[in-house]
């Protein structure tokens, strides 16, 4: 049975914004407790109208891109006006997951799954690689259920702009940041409406130690650490 | 060499309770609309209710990924059914039907607590309660999942049926009217939400009469 993966990433967050979808994941591939790849890329476009963001084995999350290549690629060859939406392709991810799962042999991921399509917006999670899944306006998967989620419960909207809604999202990845230790300073946006999929090129938020509580951390708690 | 030990699970309990009450010509199935994992709320506003045919209403909770292929197989089968005999599945059909389907994974079980209600062939309420591998009884009322050990004894003392053993037959279903039922299950789940961590957000309410099915939702404690 398979018993633990080797090369991990850690958290993705996905929002419902006014034209479409914003995702944020960083770009580490952890090796246990070794910060070993700095230049992972967690998000990828499917198909014309969906997004992909994974955490949890790497190479797991590429062996999931090929089953999505050849499923685009034989919608593709009916030549038939038709493409799968995002709908269908979380639909399919979840299918993947749980036979995988049913078979004792499962893809050790949690997916963020995005889209538009006719102008209906979609977002989807697979929790686990055990098969679980729902759709939410905010989903995250990993630490970020725990540390993002609160945040977006509290100030997310219907309609944010894309403006806001990246200060959103940065905002939660700066709590990860300072709090998860497989977080790493370096992080991609994607942002996918019906025009089309664009992450942005990878970036670095500032960050503040400064702050009081960080240098006395036990001075509410003493014997603490 | 030590023996290989799993470290994952293929269940997870994503929480929950659902209940259903059988009346003379109605029935009301509820169940909450959240879903947890550990002691993290994934989702507030998740249906565990199917429809599977015009009169037969599903709710389950446990592992969701295992409800939800449960939903898709009787789904399926119910249109294979039409296709073959040109008409709905009737309630209790449809409650033998996943009775078969449950034990079928006797061996790798659908973690899925189920109760199954309706009307049967003579219009009357029916609400049939499951165990995870497919045993089962028809009832007056039911509850299962995380919060049924608080709801099932609170539906005993308020609509306990005549013992089985009573000759001549005496019928299960409530003589409550359907306003009464429904106010009943919005008092029970706002009971089971106050005690259980993994009851609350909403509540989903199905009613199902000669008219049709009708969907409500109540607000409940969102903590």
């Amino acid at each position: 049975m398979y018993r633990y993966p080797y090369v991990t990433g850690t958290s993705v967050i996905g929002i419902k914004y006014k034209d479409g979808i914003l995702m944020a994941a960083d770009m580490g591939g952890s090796y246990g407790s070794t910060l070993r790849y700095k230049s992972v890329e967690r998000m990828k476009p499917i198909g014309k109208h969906s997004l992909l963001g994974a955490s949890g084995e790497i190479s797991d999350f590429q062996e999931l891109l090929r089953y999505l290549d050849e499923l685009i690629l034989y919608d593709n060859m009916w030549d038939d006006g038709n493409s799968l939406g995002p709908k269908e392709v979380h639909s399919y991810l979840t299918r993947v997951m749980y036979n995988r799962r049913n078979k004792f042999n499962p893809l050790w991921n949690s997916l963020v799954l995005g889209g538009v399509k006719k102008g209906q917006k979609f977002l989807g999670t697979v929790v686990s690689m055990i098969g679980v899944h729902f759709e939410d306006n905010h989903v995250a998967t990993g630490f970020g259920n725990h540390l993002a989620r609160p945040i977006l419960r509290d100030e997310w909207h219907e309609n944010l702009s894309f403006e806001d809604g990246v200060k959103l999202l940065e905002k939660c990845m700066l709590v990860l940041l300072y709090r998860d230790r497989s977080a790493i300073n370096k992080l991609q946006i994607a942002k996918i409406t019906e025009e089309g999929v664009t992450i942005s090129p990878p970036y670095s938020l500032k960050t503040f130690w400064g702050f009081s509580a960080f240098k006395n951390p036990t001075v509410g708690a003493e014997g603490s650490w | 060499m030590t023996k290989q030990q799993a470290n994952w699970s293929p269940y997870d309990n994503n929480g929950g309770s659902c209940v259903a009450i059988a009346g003379a010509d109605y029935c009301v199935v509820a169940a909450d609309t959240r879903m947890s994992t550990g002691y993290s709320i994934l989702t507030r506003d998740y249906s565990k209710i199917c429809q599977l045919a015009d009169k037969c209403v599903m709710a389950s909770s446990g592992f969701q990924a295992d409800v939800k292929a449960l939903q898709k197989v009787l789904a399926s089968r119910h249109l294979i059914y039409q296709h073959q005999h040109n008409k709905q599945m009737s309630c209790p059909a449809m409650g033998q039907l996943l009775s078969n389907t449950l034990y079928y994974k006797r061996f790798f079980p659908y973690y899925s607590f189920n109760v199954l209600g309706g009307l049967d062939n003579e219009g009357k309420g029916c609400v049939f309660t499951y165990d995870a591998v497919g045993s089962y009884e028809r009832v007056g009322y039911s509850s299962q999942g995380s919060g049924s050990t608080l709801i099932m004894p609170f539906l005993d003392n308020q609509l306990k049926s005549p013992s089985p053993l009573l000759l001549p037959a005496q019928d299960a279903v409530t003589p409550l009217s359907e306003s009464e039922a429904v106010d009943l299950v919005k008092t029970v789940f706002a009971s089971a939400t106050e005690r259980d961590i993994y009851t609350g957000d909403k509540v989903e309410i199905v009613i199902i009469n000669a008219d049709g099915i009708h969907r409500d939702f109540m607000d409940v404690r969102k903590d």
